[in-house]
Parts: structure tokens; C-alpha cells; sequence
């Protein structure tokens, strides 16, 4: 995928999850790319609403047929919300890795490190 | 991937496919091309085609080889005709399974052994240990390239490629005019066949196969095809240190014969029953998908053992496991809990396989 297919509202981390940052909450999935590596995702472990999580702590989980996989918290916050489409349907992560497959949203507690984070253009770099 | 890694002869075709490939008992193999979950349905609905390039090829003739083979293996190679094949075991003294194999009669003093891919140096070094006068060994694992064609479409596809043959009968093997050799085996569960040929031309083989209508299948749909059927797979569901008794194999082992190496070990195990059994086990409850080495706890929280093997069943659309667990917890209906991650979730023991195979059922109304 070419950065220019890349939502430009959003920002990413080296480990493929993004972050749709709207005031104080952010909202979290993982990219095309990631789900295109993952393929056929089977299972969504989503964290419980309330967790206070550091940014890189690993805060959900998505399992392919073969692997389970870390889902790292781009940013510092509590979980907020945690979308409930994704259990029942865990192919949306597939699907629409950016609408509404995302996975949990988060009360940002340090907005500074938003600016740590990778635009999709740096993005697009990244996964070549 | 280290750089000792063996490449299947099929691998330029694999890449030019867009298969991702992973290590695998020494081999860098596709663990699937597009999607596991369309592989899996297209071998349980129509026809695959699966590269067992890195699986190993023995051939033993001499005078005393069937002899010798029945002392060697679990099953009763003496039992078969030639053109038969039958699934079989090499055990160590301690009754431990080394490698399950097929062992097929090509002719009366001919017989093919197809081995697994991790475990070839390690299987003939033992049979060259233990050889005897008047058998000779072949290892050709590198001259052959294998093709494992599976589904209900299997033979149709077969037909395509070679309209003047005729596959053999289930378990059977025959060669074509051409000297490729066609076994009418596999791992799936579906009809199908398991095909080798010279390894320079596996990819024009594997291509007319796919151009046939076959889908390309990687490792990782073969191994939710298996689980589905309970077949196990050695270095998971098998090991040195497990017998083919607690394992729920013992119709592969003739302990009828007089001799083979860990025969007494199954006799005992049998006359006693074995402490441990390798347990077909269902998750009832919604959750993640179990994978091996997930604790298997009792319902009262007891850790029993750990899984051996573990999948989302594609087929069936739940969690299905095995594992090895004390006798007692081992009956069919048995609840018990499978910890993932720290959070557990209800199973219950079943009857194997948990896909009840289609394949005689098919035959009766073909």
C-alpha cells in the first residue's frame, strides 16, 4: 500500500497500530499493512474499559488462524471504550483495518507523545 | 531465516504464487498464499494442492526387507500386497514414537517410506543402526519433489493431468507411465493423493496441478485440516517420550507380531492401560483460539497438562486441542478449562475426530 492510500488523519507507531486523535480520546486499530501480514483475523481480545495503560504496553490482543498477536497502546490514557463489532465480527480488523475495525479508544493522559508518533507519510516509508 | 535452511525445489513457484513462507522442520515452506480459513474450505469443498517437497523418501529392497521392516515398525508390513500402503510408526525401546511414516509395497521386493521432513537424518541414521544383511537402504529425500492433491475434486483433477491413468485404491500406490509415483493418501481427512516426481520437475507438476483447478495450500491450512481429523503431527502430538498406545494409535501396531522395537513397552501399556492419552478436547466456551502449550487445568483448577496441538477449527467454527491428560480425565464428556493468557475458559473431552470424515460417504454415492 502506498502512503497516499493512508488516511491522512491518522498516526502510526513502528509497530503498525494507528491512532485517530479527536481532543482528548484516541481512537486505536492496526494498519492495513498489519492486518495484509496477519490475514484471516479469528479472535479480538479487547482490554477491559477503565485500564490505565503506559504508551507501548501491550493492551489487546488479535489472533489469526495461526498466531496471536500483541496490540501495543500508541499512547498513555485509560481505555475508554472498546469496540464490541470486533469480537462479534473479527474480520472487520481485515476489512476496514481503519473504520470499523478498530479496537479501543483511549482518555490521552500525555499529550506529548503524540508528536513521538509516525505520520502517514513516515508511515509509508516504514512498511516500504 | 538461518542461512542452514532447506528450500524446496518448488520455492521460485511458491514466491512468483506470493506465498509467505516460514521455517519449518528445517525447511523454509508456504504457510499460505492468500488466506488459510480459503485454503481450508477450498480443500473440504473442492481440491488443493500442497508442496510435501520437504517430506523424505526411503526405499529398502533386499531379500530380507520385509522382514526387517516388521521389526523396525509398529504396523505389519508383511500383511501388505504389493500396490498397498498402510500408516505406521518407528518406535524407540522405550515404546516412544521417533516418526510416524507411510510405508508403501511397490513391488514384492520393493518398499517406499515417506518420513517426515524434521525427522529424516534422525530416521535413517536408525535404521542404518539397526540395518541388517540383505536390505539396502535408498535415502532420495532431495532427488524427489512431492505433491500432496487433496479434496472431493481430487480425482477429477488427477484425470486432467493423466487421462490414460488410473489412481490406486485408498492407501494404495501406483507409478505412471511416466515413473511418477501416485499414493492415494494424505493428511486432510478428504479423498485425494499424494504425488512425487523427479524434484526438477516438481514446479511444472505443481503449476498443471493448479492450472487443473487445484488451489495452492500452505502449511498452515494443512495443519487446521489435520487437527480437524485428530491426525497428529510428530514434535507436537508425538514424541520420543509418548507411545503410540497413550497417543490412541494402537490399531497401527501389531502386537500380534513376535518382535518390534517398543513392543513390550505397548504390550504392558495395553494389558494395563496407558497413564496418559492424547485427548480430543472442544472449547464450549466463546473465546480466544487454543494454541499448544496452553495449560489444560480439571474443573477444579488443577493443572492436568498442556496442549499439544491447538486451532480455531475452520470447519467447525470453535476452538478444538489435543492434549495428553491423566486417564481418569480422559473420558468422553469430561469438563475441564484451558488457561489462555491467565483467563480460562470451559472445554470438554470429545470423541475424535472432530470432523467426521466425508470420504466414505462421498464414495458410496459417487
Amino acid at each position: 500500500m502506498s502512503a497516499s492510500e493512508i488516511p491522512a488523519d491518522l498516526l502510526f507507531q513502528n509497530s503498525h497500530e494507528w491512532a485517530r486523535i479527536d481532543g482528548d480520546i484516541a481512537t486505536v486499530g492496526i494498519s492495513d499493512h498489519a492486518q495484509a501480514e496477519l490475514t484471516d483475523v479469528v479472535f479480538v481480545e479487547l482490554p477491559p474499559i477503565g485500564k490505565t495503560v503506559d504508551a507501548g504496553d501491550p493492551t489487546a490482543v488479535v489472533e489469526s488462524v495461526k498466531a496471536a498477536s500483541d496490540i501495543y497502546s500508541p499512547l498513555s490514557g485509560e481505555v475508554v471504550e472498546v469496540n464490541p463489532a470486533v469480537e462479534g465480527d473479527p474480520s472487520l480488523v481485515n476489512t476496514a483495518p481503519y473504520g470499523d475495525g478498530w479496537i479501543f479508544k483511549i482518555k490521552i493522559s500525555k499529550p506529548d507523545q503524540i508528536a513521538g508518533l509516525l505520520t502517514p507519510s513516515a508511515y509509508g516509508t516504514l512498511i516500504g | 531465516m538461518s542461512e542452514n535452511v532447506l528450500h524446496s525445489p518448488l520455492e521460485a513457484a511458491h514466491l512468483a504464487l506470493g506465498a509467505k513462507l516460514i521455517p519449518f522442520g528445517g525447511w523454509a515452506m508456504p504457510v499460505q498464499y492468500t488466506s488459510i480459513l480459503n485454503e481450508h474450505a477450498a480443500v473440504r469443498e473442492k481440491v488443493g494442492a500442497f508442496d510435501i517437497s520437504h517430506m523424505g523418501q526411503v526405499f529398502v529392497t533386499g531379500e530380507n526387507h520385509i522382514a526387517w521392516l516388521d521389526r523396525l515398525l509398529t504396523n505389519c508390513i508383511s500383511k501388505l500386497q504389493p500396490g498397498e500402503g498402510q500408516y505406521t510408526m518407528m518406535l524407540n525401546e522405550k515404546g516412544g514414537v521417533i516418526d510416524d511414516l507411510i510405508a508403501y509395497r511397490i513391488s514384492a521386493d520393493e518398499t517406499f517410506l515417506v518420513i517426515n521432513a524434521s525427522m529424516i537424518p534422525e530416521d535413517v541414521a536408525w535404521m542404518e543402526k539397526h540395518l541388517a544383511s540383505g536390505v539396502s537402504l535408498r535415502n532420495e529425500s532431495d532427488a524427489w519433489a512431492g505433491l500432496a492433491i487433496q479434496g472431493p475434486d481430487a480425482v477429477a483433477t488427477f484425470s486432467k493431468l493423466f487421462s490414460n491413468e488410473t489412481l490406486p485404491p485408498r492407501n494404495g500406490i501406483s507409478k505412471t507411465a511416466g515413473g511418477e509415483i501416485i499414493c492415494r493418501t494424505g493428511y486432510t481427512g478428504e479423498d485425494g493423493f499424494e504425488f512425487f516426481c523427479p524434484a526438477a520437475e516438481g514446479i511444472e507438476f505443481f503449476n498443471a496441478f493448479i492450472n487443473a483447478g487445484a488451489t495452492p495450500c500452505g502449511l498452515g491450512a494443512r495443519d487446521t485440516l489435520r487437527l480437524e481429523m485428530c491426525y497428529p503431527l510428530n514434535g507436537n502430538d508425538l514424541s520420543p517420550e509418548r507411545s503410540p498406545i497413550e497417543a490412541g494409535l494402537g490399531f497401527f501396531c501389531d502386537l500380534e507380531k513376535p518382535e518390534f522395537i517398543g513392543r513390550e513397552v505397548l504390550l504392558n501399556q495395553k494389558q494395563n492401560g496407558p497413564a496418559f492419552k492424547l485427548t480430543a478436547i472442544e472449547v464450549i466456551e466463546k473465546g480466544p483460539p487454543p494454541r499448544s502449550h496452553y495449560p489444560v487445568l480439571s474443573e477444579s483448577g488443577e493443572v492436568l497438562g498442556e496442549l499439544s496441538s491447538g486451532v480455531l477449527s475452520p470447519t467447525l467454527g470453535k476452538g478444538i486441542a489435543m492434549a495428553y491428560l491423566p486417564a481418569a480425565y480422559t473420558k468422553i464428556g469430561t469438563s475441564l478449562k484451558i488457561d489462555v493468557r491467565g483467563r480460562q475458559f470451559a472445554a470438554v473431552t470429545v470423541k475424535k475426530p472432530f470432523l467426521k470424515s466425508t470420504q466414505s460417504s462421498k464414495k458410496a454415492s459417487a
